[in-house]
């Protein structure tokens, strides 16, 4: 089975390799790479089951044996969120071949993505703090170039800002993996646990810190989040609705992979972890709220989902855990399915700006339709993923006693409400702007249409929503498996048996 | 030994930071490359004090670690491949716009017109 764990991260990288080589010649790069993250996401899917089955699976790499070589370890929590993720980035990547003469015919577009895809598998397989650090710098390494892909002025402008700012978080990430090796002498992340007991508290702490702060520019916690609205909606679509679903929550996995694992304080919930899930969900609400341009409310509202995902980190209970892993499955599908139906939307009608557009629910019903369901998902209507995601996280919220926390997220869920309320009444309801500024006389423009790969792509994405929706009970199980095996002693004990 | 060390960190990770405040983008990557290089340094600080090399033979209690320094190695690599980026990237930031300062943002402008009566430069 170690083939497979190899497989997931060597599939894309090998990928990237062959798409550079056919540089300039679109129609094989497409061939490669949607053959490549098809091959991902089923070694994936059969690696989740064979975890499921027979427990966490170990790799060490060149048969090192820990703590010298580097492992990598797929285990339930991982796992899951390496399968939606390789369906995300699947999903994107037909989106992206579909969208007519933009990203997909750059000449690095493939590679990039594909390298992309290998960082994000091997973030999550990662057994040891530097090979994160690694997989974290050649998913990023990738995520720059993307981000400013097309060398406008205003992607340069905040593609710099996203890069110097990311750089800054993994200098600290560095130095954090310096200072844990000065005081531990290892890197290992199973062989840390029994280490780390060994190091005074404070110490402890600071190295604690210092991770949190690193990882949490990256998954974009509050305060430090504002480089997040700034840069992403400045991307194309597709990269866009990749960077939303999926790099924030791998930051989110290194927090929650860290915090339960090195610096859990099993005394009941933390709260630092809950302060800050508090002020992430409510900062991020409101920003989204006060912004009138699609990508940009999204972006805000990848923040704000944030704060679920801390809060039920926050908690450290097993049912806390795994509402959060939940969380994560769901947020990740619908971010990036509402990313990818804006980006219809913005296609369709020619602007993203909600005072541009108006009555699209008559005019393209099938994109009402599904910006509808994903929206509904966001904010948690039922019986939507996002009723079942807030249901388990509010029930665990309660059992812990927290329930300032808990009615803090549900307000924020009404927020939400609002705000996709907003974007549908300002989008799809009313009457085209024209018509109602310049009386009835004046044309309005035709949509373009839609072509029919991209709204495939879409809709398997909003699909798979609703799927999560109806197997939400299996999925449960799969994440209180998860939450259990995230536990240290349960890690330990699979890692270096 | 050790001092050295660190005070080396500390000076670079100083020059850095101040580098990385500034407003054109040429000091910018230049501080982030002296915040590479702090964070290097640091890394190989942390195997501690220097001996032989690890070859067998060597007394293992007096050697110095290598494993240190292999991850130095990869993240220097990493620093330098990155770097370049940004410098293609400030290069760019050149072509269009014609000098290499961070420009405001219009909306923290608009904001900060907007926020009012305060006194905003």
């Amino acid at each position: 089975m170690s083939a497979l764990i190899v497989l997931a991260v060597a599939l894309p990288l090998g990928a990237a390799g062959i798409a550079a080589a056919f540089s300039g010649r679109p129609p094989v790069q497409r061939v490669v790479s949607v053959v490549a993250l098809g091959a991902t996401l089923v070694t994936n899917a059969t690696l989740l089951g064979v975890v499921r089955r027979e427990g966490t699976q170990v790799v060490h790499l060149g048969g090192w044996e820990p703590p010298v070589g580097i492992s990598m370890v797929a285990d339930p929590f991982a796992m899951m969120l390496a399968v939606v993720g390789s369906v995300v980035v699947l999903a994107v990547l037909l989106y992206a071949i579909g969208q007519p003469g933009t990203v997909d015919e750059a000449r690095f577009f493939h590679p990039a993505y594909l390298i992309l895809a290998a960082g994000v598998s091997s973030s999550f397989l990662a057994g040891d703090l530097f090979n994160l650090f690694v997989s974290f710098e050649v998913m990023l390494g990738a995520s720059y170039v993307l981000i400013t892909l097309g060398g406008r002025a205003d992607q340069v402008r905040h593609g710099m800002t996203y890069v110097v700012i990311n750089l800054l978080a993994s200098t600290l990430f560095l130095t954090a993996v310096g200072l844990v090796y000065a005081a531990t002498g290892t890197v290992h992340l199973a062989d840390l646990v029994a280490r780390l007991d060994t190091v005074p508290d404070g110490l402890r702490m600071a190295l604690g810190m210092l991770l949190l702060v690193a990882f949490g520019i990256k998954a974009a916690i509050f305060p430090l989040f504002s480089w997040l609205p700034d840069s992403y909606p400045t991307a194309a679509t597709p990269i866009t609705a990749v960077f939303a679903g999926l790099l924030t929550k791998v930051g989110v996995y290194a927090i929650v992979r860290t915090q339960t694992l090195l610096f859990a304080d099993t005394s009941g919930p933390s709260p630092l972890l809950l302060t800050m899930a508090v002020l992430t969900m409510v900062v991020g609400v409101l920003g989204a709220m006060s912004q009138n341009d699609i990508k940009r409310i999204l972006s805000f509202h990848i923040v704000s989902q944030i704060g679920y995902m801390l809060m039920g980190l926050g908690l450290l209970t097993v049912t806390g855990l795994a509402a959060a892993a939940f969380y994560m499955v769901h947020h990740i599908l619908v971010k990036g399915s509402l990313f990818l139906v804006g980006g219809l939307v913005e296609h369709a009608a020619g602007s993203a700006a909600l005072h541009r557009l108006g009555g699209l629910v008559r005019r393209t019903p099938v994109l009402a339709a599904l910006f509808g369901v994903a929206a509904m998902g966001l904010a948690g209507l039922p019986p939507s993923s996002g009723f079942v995601a807030k249901l388990s996280l509010a029930d665990a919220g309660l059992a812990e006693g927290q329930g300032l926390v808990v009615g803090v997220s549900l307000a924020v869920s009404v927020l939400t409400l609002f705000s996709m309320t907003k974007v549908w009444t300002g989008a799809f309801w009313g009457l085209p702007p024209e018509q109602e500024a310049g009386g009835v006389t004046a044309a309005v423009p035709a949509l373009r249409r839609t072509p029919r790969t991209m709204l495939l792509a879409t809709a398997a994405l909003v699909a798979t929503t609703v799927a999560v929706a109806a197997g939400a009970a299996p999925l449960w199980d799969l994440s209180v498996e998860a939450a259990r095996a995230l536990d240290a002693g349960a890690y330990v004990q699979a890692v270096l048996p | 030994m050790i001092w050295t060390h660190a005070l080396l960190v500390g000076v670079l990770f100083a020059a850095g930071t101040y580098l990385l405040l500034q407003r054109s983008l040429t000091r910018i990557v230049l501080g982030l490359g002296l915040l590479g290089h702090g964070a290097n340094m640091l890394l190989v600080a942390a195997g501690g004090l220097p001996g032989p090399a690890p070859i067998v033979g060597e007394d293992p209690a007096t050697v110095a670690d290598p494993m240190p320094q292999a991850l130095a190695l990869t993240a220097i690599v990493i620093t330098f491949g990155l770097t370049v980026l940004i410098l293609a990237l400030a290069h760019r930031s050149w072509q269009v716009t014609g000098d290499d300062e961070v420009p405001d943002d219009l909306e923290d402008r608009r904001v900060a017109r907007e926020g009012g009566d305060e006194e905003v430069a």
